[in-house]
Protein backbone atom coordinates (compact mmCIF):
# COMPACT_ATOMS: atom_id res chain seq x y z
CA UNK A 1 0.00 0.00 0.00
CA UNK A 2 1.65 3.58 -0.97
CA UNK A 3 2.17 6.43 1.71
CA UNK A 4 -0.43 7.98 -0.12
CA UNK A 5 -3.24 5.12 0.37
CA UNK A 6 -2.49 4.98 3.80
CA UNK A 7 -2.51 8.56 4.27
CA UNK A 8 -6.05 8.39 2.96
CA UNK A 9 -7.14 5.62 4.98
CA UNK A 10 -6.26 7.40 7.82
CA UNK A 11 -8.69 10.49 7.02
CA UNK A 12 -11.34 8.55 6.23
CA UNK A 13 -11.12 7.07 9.62
CA UNK A 14 -10.78 10.27 11.40
CA UNK A 15 -13.73 11.24 9.65
CA UNK A 16 -16.41 9.64 11.69
CA UNK A 17 -15.22 11.75 14.99
CA UNK A 18 -16.60 15.54 15.30
CA UNK A 19 -16.04 15.88 18.74
CA UNK A 20 -12.23 16.91 19.67
CA UNK A 21 -11.96 14.18 22.61
CA UNK A 22 -13.68 11.42 20.97
CA UNK A 23 -10.75 12.11 18.39
CA UNK A 24 -8.06 11.56 20.88
CA UNK A 25 -9.76 9.51 23.21
CA UNK A 26 -8.92 7.64 19.85
CA UNK A 27 -5.44 8.53 19.55
CA UNK A 28 -4.79 7.57 23.05
CA UNK A 29 -6.30 4.12 22.84
CA UNK A 30 -3.47 4.02 19.48
CA UNK A 31 -0.98 5.36 22.02
CA UNK A 32 -1.56 2.37 24.27
CA UNK A 33 -1.58 -0.25 21.13
CA UNK A 34 1.97 1.08 19.87
CA UNK A 35 4.27 -1.57 21.33
CA UNK A 36 7.25 -0.15 23.90
CA UNK A 37 10.75 0.14 23.12
CA UNK A 38 12.73 -1.80 25.09
CA UNK A 39 14.72 0.26 27.24
CA UNK A 40 17.60 -0.80 25.32
CA UNK A 41 16.89 0.77 22.80
CA UNK A 42 16.25 3.89 24.56
CA UNK A 43 19.50 5.75 24.56
CA UNK A 44 20.25 9.29 24.05
CA UNK A 45 21.11 8.81 20.37
CA UNK A 46 17.81 7.72 19.82
CA UNK A 47 16.35 10.80 21.82
CA UNK A 48 14.29 13.52 20.47
CA UNK A 49 13.95 15.78 23.44
CA UNK A 50 10.94 18.12 23.55
CA UNK A 51 9.76 20.89 25.64
CA UNK A 52 6.65 19.17 26.26
CA UNK A 53 7.46 15.71 25.82
CA UNK A 54 10.25 12.88 24.66
CA UNK A 55 10.62 10.50 21.51
CA UNK A 56 12.65 7.98 21.08
CA UNK A 57 13.13 6.83 16.88
CA UNK A 58 14.63 3.36 16.40
CA UNK A 59 15.56 2.88 12.54
CA UNK A 60 16.12 -0.32 10.59
CA UNK A 61 16.25 -1.01 6.92
CA UNK A 62 14.87 -5.05 5.80
CA UNK A 63 14.77 -6.00 1.93
CA UNK A 64 15.21 -1.85 0.95
CA UNK A 65 12.65 -1.23 3.48
CA UNK A 66 12.28 1.39 6.11
CA UNK A 67 11.45 -0.08 9.73
CA UNK A 68 10.70 2.66 12.22
CA UNK A 69 9.75 1.59 16.19
CA UNK A 70 9.26 4.71 18.42
CA UNK A 71 8.02 6.00 21.88
CA UNK A 72 7.55 8.76 23.77
CA UNK A 73 6.67 9.61 27.74
CA UNK A 74 3.67 11.12 26.67
CA UNK A 75 0.89 8.99 25.13
CA UNK A 76 -0.97 11.40 23.02
CA UNK A 77 2.63 11.71 21.38
CA UNK A 78 2.62 8.21 21.24
CA UNK A 79 -0.82 7.89 19.42
CA UNK A 80 0.51 10.40 16.38
CA UNK A 81 3.67 8.35 16.17
CA UNK A 82 1.47 5.48 15.75
CA UNK A 83 0.19 6.82 13.04
CA UNK A 84 3.73 8.59 11.85
CA UNK A 85 4.87 4.98 11.70
CA UNK A 86 1.92 2.82 10.03
CA UNK A 87 2.47 5.53 7.11
CA UNK A 88 6.35 4.84 6.35
CA UNK A 89 6.63 1.61 7.43
CA UNK A 90 7.35 -1.07 4.86
CA UNK A 91 8.03 2.36 2.33
CA UNK A 92 11.51 2.41 0.55
CA UNK A 93 13.69 5.04 1.63
CA UNK A 94 12.92 6.92 -1.81
CA UNK A 95 9.13 6.87 -1.38
CA UNK A 96 8.99 8.30 1.79
CA UNK A 97 11.64 10.87 0.65
CA UNK A 98 9.04 11.89 -2.19
CA UNK A 99 6.23 11.80 -0.24
CA UNK A 100 4.06 15.33 1.30
CA UNK A 101 2.90 14.26 4.62
CA UNK A 102 -0.89 15.73 4.26
CA UNK A 103 -2.60 13.37 6.81
CA UNK A 104 -1.81 15.10 9.97
CA UNK A 105 -3.46 18.38 8.95
CA UNK A 106 -6.64 16.88 7.07
CA UNK A 107 -7.26 15.40 10.45
CA UNK A 108 -6.56 18.62 12.29
CA UNK A 109 -4.06 17.49 14.30
CA UNK A 110 -1.27 20.08 12.67
CA UNK A 111 -0.79 21.86 15.78
CA UNK A 112 1.42 18.59 16.99
CA UNK A 113 3.59 18.81 14.17
CA UNK A 114 4.44 22.89 14.47
CA UNK A 115 7.67 24.12 15.98
CA UNK A 116 6.22 26.04 18.57
CA UNK A 117 4.52 22.56 20.31
CA UNK A 118 7.92 21.48 21.31
CA UNK A 119 6.42 17.54 21.66
CA UNK A 120 8.96 15.89 20.09
CA UNK A 121 6.76 14.89 16.80
CA UNK A 122 8.50 17.59 14.36
CA UNK A 123 11.96 16.81 14.88
CA UNK A 124 11.00 13.07 14.93
CA UNK A 125 9.49 13.47 11.00
CA UNK A 126 12.95 15.17 10.55
CA UNK A 127 15.04 12.28 11.59
CA UNK A 128 12.96 9.68 9.97
CA UNK A 129 13.44 11.81 6.59
CA UNK A 130 17.52 12.26 7.13
CA UNK A 131 17.38 8.35 7.98
CA UNK A 132 15.84 7.47 5.06
CA UNK A 133 18.23 9.85 3.05
CA UNK A 134 21.29 8.27 4.72
CA UNK A 135 20.25 4.56 4.27
CA UNK A 136 19.66 5.86 0.25
CA UNK A 137 23.55 7.22 0.64
CA UNK A 138 24.79 3.60 1.70
CA UNK B 1 -10.92 57.95 44.84
CA UNK B 2 -12.16 55.01 46.95
CA UNK B 3 -11.94 51.89 44.94
CA UNK B 4 -15.09 50.48 44.10
CA UNK B 5 -16.17 47.18 46.01
CA UNK B 6 -14.98 44.36 44.26
CA UNK B 7 -17.36 41.77 42.59
CA UNK B 8 -15.64 39.48 40.19
CA UNK B 9 -18.57 39.81 37.33
CA UNK B 10 -18.22 43.11 37.14
CA UNK B 11 -14.83 42.78 36.67
CA UNK B 12 -14.68 40.11 33.95
CA UNK B 13 -17.19 42.42 31.99
CA UNK B 14 -13.69 44.52 31.83
CA UNK B 15 -11.79 41.82 29.94
CA UNK B 16 -12.63 41.32 26.30
CA UNK B 17 -10.86 38.53 26.22
CA UNK B 18 -12.51 35.88 28.79
CA UNK B 19 -15.56 36.46 26.59
CA UNK B 20 -14.70 34.24 23.69
CA UNK B 21 -14.75 30.10 23.12
CA UNK B 22 -12.61 27.78 22.25
CA UNK B 23 -13.03 24.88 20.21
CA UNK B 24 -17.12 25.81 20.93
CA UNK B 25 -16.86 25.74 24.58
CA UNK B 26 -16.65 28.73 26.95
CA UNK B 27 -12.72 29.73 27.43
CA UNK B 28 -11.58 28.96 30.93
CA UNK B 29 -8.22 30.62 31.32
CA UNK B 30 -6.72 29.53 33.88
CA UNK B 31 -2.85 30.41 32.93
CA UNK B 32 -2.36 33.66 34.71
CA UNK B 33 1.39 32.85 35.79
CA UNK B 34 2.19 32.87 32.17
CA UNK B 35 0.41 36.21 30.87
CA UNK B 36 -2.34 37.82 32.39
CA UNK B 37 -5.37 39.37 30.39
CA UNK B 38 -6.09 42.60 29.50
CA UNK B 39 -8.85 44.72 30.23
CA UNK B 40 -10.33 46.87 27.88
CA UNK B 41 -8.84 50.26 29.25
CA UNK B 42 -5.22 49.39 28.64
CA UNK B 43 -6.09 48.43 25.04
CA UNK B 44 -7.84 51.75 24.48
CA UNK B 45 -5.05 53.79 25.59
CA UNK B 46 -2.71 51.49 23.03
CA UNK B 47 -5.28 52.21 20.29
CA UNK B 48 -5.37 56.20 20.92
CA UNK B 49 -1.87 56.53 21.67
CA UNK B 50 -0.79 55.08 17.94
CA UNK B 51 -4.37 56.80 16.67
CA UNK B 52 -3.43 60.20 17.65
CA UNK B 53 -0.75 60.76 20.02
CA UNK B 54 2.18 58.51 17.92
CA UNK B 55 5.66 60.62 18.67
CA UNK B 56 8.79 60.12 19.06
CA UNK B 57 9.91 60.57 22.65
CA UNK B 58 12.48 63.23 24.44
CA UNK B 59 13.48 64.62 21.11
CA UNK B 60 11.10 66.52 19.28
CA UNK B 61 10.11 70.30 19.72
CA UNK B 62 6.80 69.45 18.52
CA UNK B 63 3.17 69.28 19.92
CA UNK B 64 2.84 65.63 19.88
CA UNK B 65 6.25 64.96 20.63
CA UNK B 66 5.57 66.57 23.61
CA UNK B 67 2.57 64.97 24.04
CA UNK B 68 3.91 61.98 24.10
CA UNK B 69 6.78 62.52 26.22
CA UNK B 70 5.17 63.53 28.77
CA UNK B 71 2.65 60.93 28.80
CA UNK B 72 5.50 58.35 29.10
CA UNK B 73 7.21 59.98 31.66
CA UNK B 74 3.60 60.15 33.67
CA UNK B 75 3.99 56.56 33.48
CA UNK B 76 7.12 56.31 35.15
CA UNK B 77 5.95 58.57 37.57
CA UNK B 78 2.35 56.09 37.96
CA UNK B 79 5.06 53.13 38.39
CA UNK B 80 7.07 55.03 40.65
CA UNK B 81 4.53 55.44 43.22
CA UNK B 82 2.63 51.92 43.10
CA UNK B 83 5.64 50.26 44.20
CA UNK B 84 6.44 53.35 46.74
CA UNK B 85 9.73 53.77 45.04
CA UNK B 86 11.32 57.21 46.21
CA UNK B 87 11.86 58.74 42.91
CA UNK B 88 10.82 58.65 39.28
CA UNK B 89 14.94 58.65 38.17
CA UNK B 90 14.65 54.90 40.10
CA UNK B 91 12.07 53.50 37.29
CA UNK B 92 13.93 51.52 34.02
CA UNK B 93 11.85 51.05 31.48
CA UNK B 94 12.82 47.48 30.10
CA UNK B 95 11.53 44.81 27.83
CA UNK B 96 10.89 42.46 30.53
CA UNK B 97 11.92 40.77 33.94
CA UNK B 98 14.60 38.81 32.02
CA UNK B 99 15.73 41.98 30.54
CA UNK B 100 15.95 43.71 34.05
CA UNK B 101 17.63 41.07 35.16
CA UNK B 102 20.30 40.66 32.21
CA UNK B 103 20.74 44.69 32.43
CA UNK B 104 21.92 44.36 36.46
CA UNK B 105 23.67 41.44 35.48
CA UNK B 106 25.60 42.98 33.16
CA UNK B 107 25.88 46.64 34.50
CA UNK B 108 26.23 45.61 38.38
CA UNK B 109 27.90 42.63 37.33
CA UNK B 110 31.17 44.61 36.20
CA UNK B 111 32.27 45.37 39.71
CA UNK B 112 32.43 41.44 40.46
CA UNK B 113 35.51 40.08 40.84
CA UNK B 114 36.81 36.36 40.50
CA UNK B 115 35.81 34.52 43.65
CA UNK B 116 32.73 36.21 44.35
CA UNK B 117 29.63 34.90 44.92
CA UNK B 118 25.93 35.21 43.39
CA UNK B 119 23.27 33.35 45.87
CA UNK B 120 19.82 32.48 43.72
CA UNK B 121 18.11 29.91 44.89
CA UNK B 122 16.64 26.10 43.87
CA UNK B 123 13.04 27.77 42.65
CA UNK B 124 14.76 30.51 39.96
CA UNK B 125 13.06 30.07 36.49
CA UNK B 126 15.70 30.03 33.68
CA UNK B 127 15.42 33.92 33.60
CA UNK B 128 17.31 33.99 36.85
CA UNK B 129 20.22 31.67 36.62
CA UNK B 130 21.26 31.84 33.14
CA UNK B 131 21.87 35.78 33.19
CA UNK B 132 23.91 35.09 36.18
CA UNK B 133 25.95 32.02 34.67
CA UNK B 134 27.32 34.54 32.30
CA UNK B 135 27.97 36.94 33.99
CA UNK B 136 30.18 34.02 36.42
CA UNK B 137 31.61 32.83 32.96
CA UNK B 138 32.91 36.48 32.40
CA UNK B 139 34.25 37.40 35.54
CA UNK B 140 35.14 34.07 37.58
CA UNK B 141 32.55 34.33 39.77
CA UNK B 142 31.02 31.08 41.65
CA UNK B 143 27.00 30.58 41.43
CA UNK B 144 25.48 29.54 44.89
CA UNK B 145 22.10 27.99 44.93
CA UNK B 146 19.97 27.86 48.25
CA UNK B 147 17.93 24.53 48.43
CA UNK B 148 14.57 24.24 49.17
CA UNK B 149 11.90 21.90 50.80
CA UNK B 150 10.10 19.01 49.13
CA UNK B 151 7.41 21.74 50.45
CA UNK B 152 8.88 24.13 48.08
CA UNK B 153 10.15 26.56 51.21
CA UNK B 154 13.61 28.05 51.18
CA UNK B 155 16.28 26.00 53.49
CA UNK B 156 16.57 29.20 55.31
CA UNK B 157 19.41 27.84 57.58
CA UNK B 158 21.48 26.71 54.40
CA UNK B 159 20.72 30.24 52.99
CA UNK B 160 22.23 31.83 56.24
CA UNK B 161 25.22 29.30 56.42
CA UNK B 162 25.74 30.53 52.57
CA UNK B 163 25.68 34.05 52.82
CA UNK B 164 29.59 35.36 53.91
CA UNK B 165 31.24 38.77 52.76
CA UNK B 166 32.15 37.59 48.97
CA UNK B 167 28.08 37.33 48.69
CA UNK B 168 27.76 40.57 46.56
CA UNK B 169 24.82 39.82 45.35
CA UNK B 170 21.46 37.71 46.17
CA UNK B 171 19.24 37.22 43.25
CA UNK B 172 15.94 35.65 44.20
CA UNK B 173 12.35 35.68 43.17
CA UNK B 174 9.77 37.01 45.17
CA UNK B 175 6.87 33.87 44.19
CA UNK B 176 8.07 31.18 42.77
CA UNK B 177 6.05 30.89 39.55
CA UNK B 178 5.72 26.91 39.31
CA UNK B 179 5.51 26.39 43.02
CA UNK B 180 3.59 29.07 44.45
CA UNK B 181 5.84 29.78 47.33
CA UNK B 182 5.91 33.49 48.52
CA UNK B 183 9.60 34.09 49.73
CA UNK B 184 9.95 35.73 53.26
CA UNK B 185 11.95 38.17 51.48
CA UNK B 186 12.09 41.12 54.00
CA UNK B 187 14.09 38.29 56.53
CA UNK B 188 16.34 37.53 53.14
CA UNK B 189 17.07 41.09 52.48
CA UNK B 190 18.20 42.21 55.93
CA UNK B 191 20.42 39.23 56.48
CA UNK B 192 21.87 39.72 53.20
CA UNK B 193 22.74 43.31 53.72
CA UNK B 194 24.69 42.73 56.91
CA UNK B 195 27.28 40.48 54.66
CA UNK B 196 26.74 43.49 52.66
CA UNK B 197 25.35 41.67 49.26
CA UNK B 198 23.04 43.56 47.29
CA UNK B 199 19.47 41.94 46.57
CA UNK B 200 17.30 41.29 43.71
CA UNK B 201 13.91 40.45 43.54
CA UNK B 202 11.66 39.08 40.68
CA UNK B 203 9.06 40.59 41.43
CA UNK B 204 7.44 39.26 38.12
CA UNK B 205 4.98 37.43 40.36
CA UNK B 206 4.67 39.19 42.89
CA UNK B 207 3.38 42.53 41.68
CA UNK B 208 0.10 41.80 40.61
CA UNK B 209 -0.72 39.43 43.72
CA UNK B 210 0.91 41.82 46.64
CA UNK B 211 0.71 45.62 47.21
CA UNK B 212 4.51 46.50 46.82
CA UNK B 213 6.47 48.48 48.95
CA UNK B 214 10.24 48.59 47.75
CA UNK B 215 11.36 50.92 50.19
CA UNK B 216 9.76 49.00 52.74
CA UNK B 217 11.49 45.76 51.42
CA UNK B 218 14.35 47.63 51.23
CA UNK B 219 15.61 45.59 48.53
CA UNK B 220 18.15 46.96 46.19
CA UNK B 221 16.50 45.91 42.64
CA UNK B 222 12.89 45.40 42.02
CA UNK B 223 11.95 43.79 38.34
CA UNK B 224 8.40 42.88 37.01
CA UNK B 225 7.05 42.77 33.27
CA UNK B 226 4.17 44.63 31.75
CA UNK B 227 2.11 41.79 30.47
CA UNK B 228 2.15 39.73 33.27
CA UNK B 229 0.40 42.57 35.37
CA UNK B 230 -2.66 43.13 32.96
CA UNK B 231 -0.45 45.51 30.73
CA UNK B 232 1.07 45.04 26.78
CA UNK B 233 4.14 42.68 26.34
CA UNK B 234 7.37 44.02 25.51
CA UNK B 235 7.46 46.38 28.53
CA UNK B 236 9.22 45.86 32.13
CA UNK B 237 10.43 47.40 34.77
CA UNK B 238 13.73 47.56 37.18
CA UNK B 239 13.79 49.72 39.71
CA UNK B 240 16.83 49.87 41.85
CA UNK B 241 18.17 52.23 44.64
CA UNK B 242 19.17 55.68 42.86
CA UNK B 243 22.64 56.02 44.01
CA UNK B 244 23.04 52.11 43.08
CA UNK B 245 22.06 52.71 39.07
CA UNK B 246 23.70 55.93 39.35
CA UNK B 247 27.30 54.19 40.27
CA UNK B 248 26.66 51.50 37.89
CA UNK B 249 27.99 51.58 34.13
CA UNK B 250 25.61 51.79 31.43
CA UNK B 251 24.23 48.46 29.90
CA UNK B 252 23.63 49.42 25.94
CA UNK B 253 24.63 52.51 23.93
CA UNK B 254 22.69 54.36 22.11
CA UNK B 255 20.47 57.31 21.66
CA UNK B 256 18.63 58.58 24.36
CA UNK B 257 21.03 57.28 26.65
CA UNK B 258 23.68 59.92 25.78
CA UNK B 259 24.50 63.46 27.09
CA UNK B 260 27.25 64.11 24.28
CA UNK B 261 28.95 62.12 21.44
CA UNK B 262 32.60 62.82 20.10
CA UNK B 263 33.95 59.99 18.76
CA UNK B 264 36.59 60.45 20.91
CA UNK B 265 34.52 59.39 23.73
CA UNK B 266 30.96 59.89 25.06
CA UNK B 267 29.51 61.63 28.30
CA UNK B 268 26.01 59.58 29.69
CA UNK B 269 22.94 60.94 30.38
CA UNK B 270 21.53 60.84 33.71
CA UNK B 271 18.91 58.20 35.73
CA UNK B 272 17.08 56.60 33.98
CA UNK B 273 17.92 57.68 30.30
CA UNK B 274 21.44 56.32 30.88
CA UNK B 275 19.54 52.50 31.23
CA UNK B 276 17.02 53.31 28.19
CA UNK B 277 18.66 53.31 25.10
CA UNK B 278 17.29 53.67 21.58
CA UNK B 279 13.49 54.79 21.03
CA UNK B 280 11.73 52.64 24.13
CA UNK B 281 8.56 50.79 23.39
CA UNK B 282 6.87 53.92 24.32
CA UNK B 283 3.25 52.82 23.65
CA UNK B 284 3.81 50.13 26.02
CA UNK B 285 4.66 52.21 29.03
CA UNK B 286 2.07 53.75 28.27
CA UNK B 287 -0.20 50.72 28.40
CA UNK B 288 1.51 49.39 31.21
CA UNK B 289 1.06 53.27 33.35
CA UNK B 290 -2.45 52.30 32.30
CA UNK B 291 -2.62 48.72 33.72
CA UNK B 292 -1.39 50.20 36.97
CA UNK B 293 -4.28 52.92 37.13
CA UNK B 294 -6.12 49.84 36.60
CA UNK B 295 -5.34 48.09 39.50
CA UNK B 296 -5.31 51.49 41.59
CA UNK B 297 -9.14 51.61 41.05
CA UNK B 298 -9.40 47.98 42.52
CA UNK B 299 -9.67 46.79 45.92
CA UNK B 300 -6.63 45.01 45.27
CA UNK B 301 -7.25 43.64 49.02
CA UNK B 302 -10.50 41.91 48.64
CA UNK B 303 -9.02 40.67 45.24
CA UNK B 304 -6.17 39.48 47.05
CA UNK B 305 -8.69 37.58 49.01
CA UNK B 306 -10.64 35.60 45.83
CA UNK B 307 -7.60 34.44 44.58
CA UNK B 308 -6.30 32.79 47.60
CA UNK B 309 -9.85 31.38 48.13
CA UNK B 310 -9.53 30.25 45.08
CA UNK B 311 -6.64 28.83 45.47
CA UNK B 312 -8.01 27.06 48.87
CA UNK B 313 -11.08 25.25 47.04
CA UNK B 314 -9.25 24.10 44.12
CA UNK B 315 -6.82 22.63 46.32
CA UNK B 316 -8.96 21.52 48.81
CA UNK B 317 -10.63 19.38 45.50
CA UNK B 318 -7.38 17.89 43.90
CA UNK B 319 -5.93 16.66 47.61
CA UNK B 320 -9.13 14.17 47.11
CA UNK B 321 -7.78 13.19 43.67
CA UNK B 322 -6.13 9.73 44.04
CA UNK B 323 -2.49 9.61 42.56
CA UNK B 324 -2.52 13.43 42.25
CA UNK B 325 0.36 15.20 43.95
CA UNK B 326 0.21 19.22 44.50
CA UNK B 327 3.84 19.99 43.88
CA UNK B 328 4.87 23.26 46.11
CA UNK B 329 2.75 23.23 49.23
CA UNK B 330 4.28 26.22 51.39
CA UNK B 331 2.37 27.42 54.17
CA UNK B 332 2.30 31.52 51.92
CA UNK B 333 1.56 30.76 48.69
CA UNK B 334 -0.47 32.62 45.91
CA UNK B 335 -2.72 31.53 43.62
CA UNK B 336 -1.07 28.84 41.58
CA UNK B 337 -1.87 25.00 42.04
CA UNK B 338 0.91 22.50 40.29
CA UNK B 339 0.13 18.84 40.27
CA UNK B 340 1.41 15.72 38.62
CA UNK B 341 -0.69 12.30 38.54
CA UNK B 342 0.64 9.19 38.67
CA UNK B 343 1.25 7.30 35.18
CA UNK B 344 0.18 10.67 33.17
CA UNK B 345 2.01 13.03 31.46
CA UNK B 346 1.57 16.53 31.75
CA UNK B 347 1.34 16.73 28.07
CA UNK B 348 -1.51 14.67 27.89
CA UNK B 349 -3.44 16.57 30.41
CA UNK B 350 -2.84 19.40 29.30
CA UNK B 351 -3.99 18.87 25.79
CA UNK B 352 -7.21 17.05 27.02
CA UNK B 353 -7.99 20.15 29.23
CA UNK B 354 -7.12 22.60 26.43
CA UNK B 355 -9.29 20.33 24.02
CA UNK B 356 -12.36 21.53 26.76
CA UNK B 357 -11.71 24.84 26.19
CA UNK B 358 -9.38 25.27 29.91
CA UNK B 359 -5.67 27.06 29.17
CA UNK B 360 -3.53 25.19 31.70
CA UNK B 361 0.48 25.34 31.27
CA UNK B 362 2.33 21.89 31.31
CA UNK B 363 5.93 21.25 31.46
CA UNK B 364 8.55 22.71 33.08
CA UNK B 365 7.60 26.32 33.30
CA UNK B 366 10.81 27.35 32.54
CA UNK B 367 12.40 25.88 35.65
CA UNK B 368 14.05 22.76 34.72
CA UNK B 369 16.16 22.49 37.84
CA UNK B 370 13.12 22.39 39.96
CA UNK B 371 11.72 19.89 37.85
CA UNK B 372 14.93 17.71 38.68
CA UNK B 373 14.86 18.53 42.38
CA UNK B 374 11.60 16.89 42.08
CA UNK B 375 12.50 14.30 39.66
CA UNK B 376 9.57 14.87 37.40
CA UNK B 377 9.17 16.00 33.95
CA UNK B 378 7.02 18.67 34.32
CA UNK B 379 3.27 19.80 36.03
CA UNK B 380 0.16 20.46 35.14
CA UNK B 381 -0.25 24.24 36.07
CA UNK B 382 -3.49 26.17 37.08
CA UNK B 383 -2.94 30.04 37.84
CA UNK B 384 -5.69 32.02 38.73
CA UNK B 385 -6.37 35.79 38.73
CA UNK B 386 -9.40 37.91 40.13
CA UNK B 387 -11.11 37.44 37.35
CA UNK B 388 -11.41 33.34 37.81
CA UNK B 389 -14.44 32.21 39.45
CA UNK B 390 -15.36 28.92 41.67
CA UNK B 391 -17.95 28.16 38.50
CA UNK B 392 -14.87 27.98 36.78
CA UNK B 393 -12.87 25.34 39.00
CA UNK B 394 -15.96 23.36 38.96
CA UNK B 395 -15.71 23.03 35.21
CA UNK B 396 -12.02 22.61 35.16
CA UNK B 397 -12.74 19.60 37.63
CA UNK B 398 -15.29 18.13 35.63
CA UNK B 399 -12.67 18.24 32.17
CA UNK B 400 -9.72 16.71 34.43
CA UNK B 401 -12.05 13.82 36.01
CA UNK B 402 -12.88 13.26 31.96
CA UNK B 403 -8.80 13.75 31.12
CA UNK B 404 -8.29 11.25 33.76
CA UNK B 405 -11.33 8.63 33.03
CA UNK B 406 -9.52 8.68 28.97
CA UNK B 407 -6.31 8.34 30.05
CA UNK B 408 -6.62 5.63 32.04
CA UNK B 409 -8.86 3.78 30.57
C1 LIG C 1 9.22 34.43 38.48
C2 LIG C 1 9.47 34.77 37.05
N1 LIG C 1 10.58 35.42 36.69
C3 LIG C 1 10.82 35.75 35.41
C4 LIG C 1 9.97 35.44 34.40
C5 LIG C 1 10.30 35.84 32.99
O1 LIG C 1 9.51 36.91 32.60
P1 LIG C 1 9.58 37.50 31.11
O2 LIG C 1 9.53 36.33 30.19
O3 LIG C 1 8.39 38.37 31.00
O4 LIG C 1 10.86 38.26 31.00
C6 LIG C 1 8.80 34.76 34.71
C7 LIG C 1 7.85 34.40 33.63
O5 LIG C 1 7.52 33.26 33.42
C8 LIG C 1 8.54 34.43 36.06
O6 LIG C 1 7.42 33.78 36.39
Amino acid sequence: MSIQVKQQEIIDEFAIYDDWMDKYEYIIELGKSVPTLSPELKTTERLIEGCQSNVWLATDIKDGKMQFSADSDAIITKGIIGLLIHVYNNESPAAILQAELFFINEIGLAEHLSPTRANGLLSMVKRMKTEALQSLAQ
Amino acid sequence: MAPVPFSVSAIRELFPALRQKVYGKQLIYFDNGATSQKPQVVLDTLQQYYALENANIHRGVHYLSQQATSAYEAARRNIQQYIGAKAPEEIIFTKGTTDSINLVAFSFGERLKPGDEILISAMEPHSNIVPWQLLCERKGCILRVIPISKKGELDLQAFEQMLNERTKILAITHISNTLGTINPVKELISKAHQVGAKVLLDGAQSIQHLSIDVQDLNCDFYTFSGHKVFGPTGIGILYGKEALLDSMPPYQGGGDMIAKVTFERSTYNMLPLKFEAGTPHIAGAIGLGSAISFLQGLDMQAAAAHELELTKYAQGILDTFEGLHIIGEAKHKTSVVSFTIDGMHPFDIGTLLDKQGIAVRTGHHCTQPLMDFYQIPGTVRASFAFYNTKEEIDIFVAALERSMQILGA
